[in-house]
């Protein structure tokens, strides 16, 4: 279990503060799909960070199994919006890193890396650079790296942002298929209403800047899920209405924003 | 051969015409007692001095060798402490700031006064012209490395700044790294010549260069400034196919 209590993160900058996230209380259960949502610079990907470790909550404490997190730990993985793998070394390299700073045996690194670079379908480029990999499959790399740590928590911020909108839905089904079989906890930030409905078992739409939880919206729908089915399109709607409110407070705006 | 031609024709043809062009109007370029030596006396010039040739390019290699070794053994641990950690950056860099503009060859004097004239005098020359590119460079990549990189590598357990240094950070500076040792090569060639010229020992080809102008052998002066190209030529492309060749395996283009 992952209790986010009380947590609220303010930015000193030269030109004053910046309050980013308030009060944030949630739990996540254990093998849980939760998407976050929200209009830009709502703090998500602060947030996340907070959880990974990379950022300190100016006030408030993040829990997993009961301890609190105050540092990166390489039990909660993350995913990173821009592509993060080391270019100097090959693909099984990469995945193989986490379980180098382990100090795992070389033959252990391999299995490993291996077992994780099949289940994200990329074998054949076991010998490749990351520059040789499409974007896609780059992402798909790096969500292999972060899983061969074995860690509790998969945090992911954005992953299939800079991806092309067909690779992207290809994407959400193998992640969803990589995650049955590995059943982690996955904290997933998206901008994409379609995205979360179609990934998520709870939505977490957080409000304008600054972030406060606006509302928890669960997706009791089996998977895999029909994109275009009534009921997707209900959820659909009703986060729609709820962004749109958000995003015209994030501006100031009192438009009327219907949804659909 | 054939192959070769067709590749290169144009190349080929371009160094040939320019040499017929040299040849044929060096009779033509005098100035009092002197006049340019032609192709043909250079070549003569190469082929009466190849024994003492040898012996001179040891000797400049020695100080080359000499103070780039130095230098890359300053700079880089420097370039990498003052990259990574913000006290060791403030703590050199007003006092780089203030060496680094002195042209390397304004430390001749006081290498000759306090070391003499011996090999590790023109190595510290050398030293000082190829110190500050490492350095910098180093410094540079250091301070370029993409931030999602490091954070990547802490949230999969590589916390230690040593861990994190050695797995990361360097790596990521290599290309940097490589561009500055390069430049270096290239001042450290220049300070070779200088240094020599100054007499810090009776062998090397920049002495030879002003021991011959002082002999009015302008055909010897010659040949020893083609050597100088020849050998800078060669060390450039040994270290291009050494480093960089190994490094476009991960790196889409060519280092600069």
């Amino acid at each position: 279990m992952l209790t986010i209590a009380n947590v609220s993160r303010v930015f000193e900058s030269e030109s004053g503060q910046v309050e980013a996230l308030r009060n944030i209380n949630l739990e996540v259960f254990d093998k849980e799909f939760l998407c976050f949502i929200g209009p830009s610079g709502c703090g998500k990907t602060t947030l996340l960070r907070i959880v990974a470790g990379l950022d300190q909550p100016t006030s408030g404490e993040v829990f997993l199994e009961g301890k609190t997190i105050k540092s990166p730990d390489p039990e909660r993985g993350m995913v990173f919006q821009e592509y993060s793998l080391f270019p100097w070394r090959t693909i099984i390299d990469n995945i193989a890193f986490g379980l180098e700073m382990k100090g795992e045996s070389k033959e252990k690194r391999r299995r490993i890396a291996l077992k994780y670079l099949e289940l994200v379908g990329l074998e054949a480029f076991e010998r490749s650079y990351p520059y040789e990999l499409s974007g896609g499959m780059r992402q798909r790399v790096a969500i292999a790296r972060a899983l061969a740590n074995d860690p509790k928590v998969l945090l992911m911020d954005e992953p299939f942002g800079s991806v092309d909108a067909q690779t992207r839905n290809f994407l959400q089904g193998e992640l969803l298929r990589i995650w049955c079989e590995t059943r982690k906890t996955v904290l997933f930030i998206t901008h994409s209403i379609d995205e979360a409905v179609y990934l998520a078992d709870r939505v977490v739409v957080l409000s304008a800047r600054p972030g406060q939880i606006r509302e928890i919206i669960k997706v009791d729908l089996e998977r895999p899920r029909l994109r275009t089915s009534v009921e997707v399109n209900v959820v659909r709607e009703r986060l729609l209405g709820l962004l749109g409110e958000e995003q015209a407070r994030g501006c100031g705006e009192t438009v009327c924003w219907t949804g659909i | 051969m054939i192959s070769a031609i067709r590749r290169y024709g144009v190349e080929i043809t371009s160094l040939c015409v320019a040499v017929v062009i040299w040849q044929l109007t060096a009779p033509y370029v005098t100035r009092g007692d002197f006049t340019l030596p032609g192709f043909t006396d250079v070549l003569a010039s190469f082929f009466s001095l190849w024994d003492v040739m040898i012996t001179d390019a040891a000797t400049s290699l020695l100080h080359f060798g000499i103070g780039m070794a130095a230098g890359i053994c300053v700079a880089i641990p420097l370039g990498v402490g003052m990259g990574w950690f913000r006290v060791i950056d403030r703590i050199f860099d007003p006092i780089i700031e203030i060496l680094r503009p002195i042209p390397p060859l304004a430390w001749i004097p006081f290498a000759i006064v306090f070391i003499g004239l011996t090999h590790t005098s023109a190595g510290t020359i050398v030293f000082i012209g190829a110190v500050f590119p490492i350095l910098l460079n180093t410094y540079q990549g250091f301070r370029n490395v993409p931030k999602v990189l490091i954070e990547a590598a802490m949230v999969l357990g590589c916390t230690r700044n040593y861990d994190l240094i050695r797995k990361v950070a360097f790596p990521s500076a290599i290309p940097d790294i490589a561009t500055g040792i390069r430049v270096a090569m290239g001042v450290a060639w220049m300070c070779v010549v200088a240094a020599e010229m100054f007499g810090v020992s009776t062998t090397g080809i920049g002495y030879k260069i002003s021991h011959w102008m002082h002999l009015y052998r302008m055909d010897h002066v010659m040949a020893y400034m083609l050597l100088l190209g020849f050998i800078a030529l060669f060390i450039n492309r040994a270290f291009r196919f050494l480093i960089v060749e190994r490094l476009s395996r991960w790196r889409k283009g060519v280092v600069a």
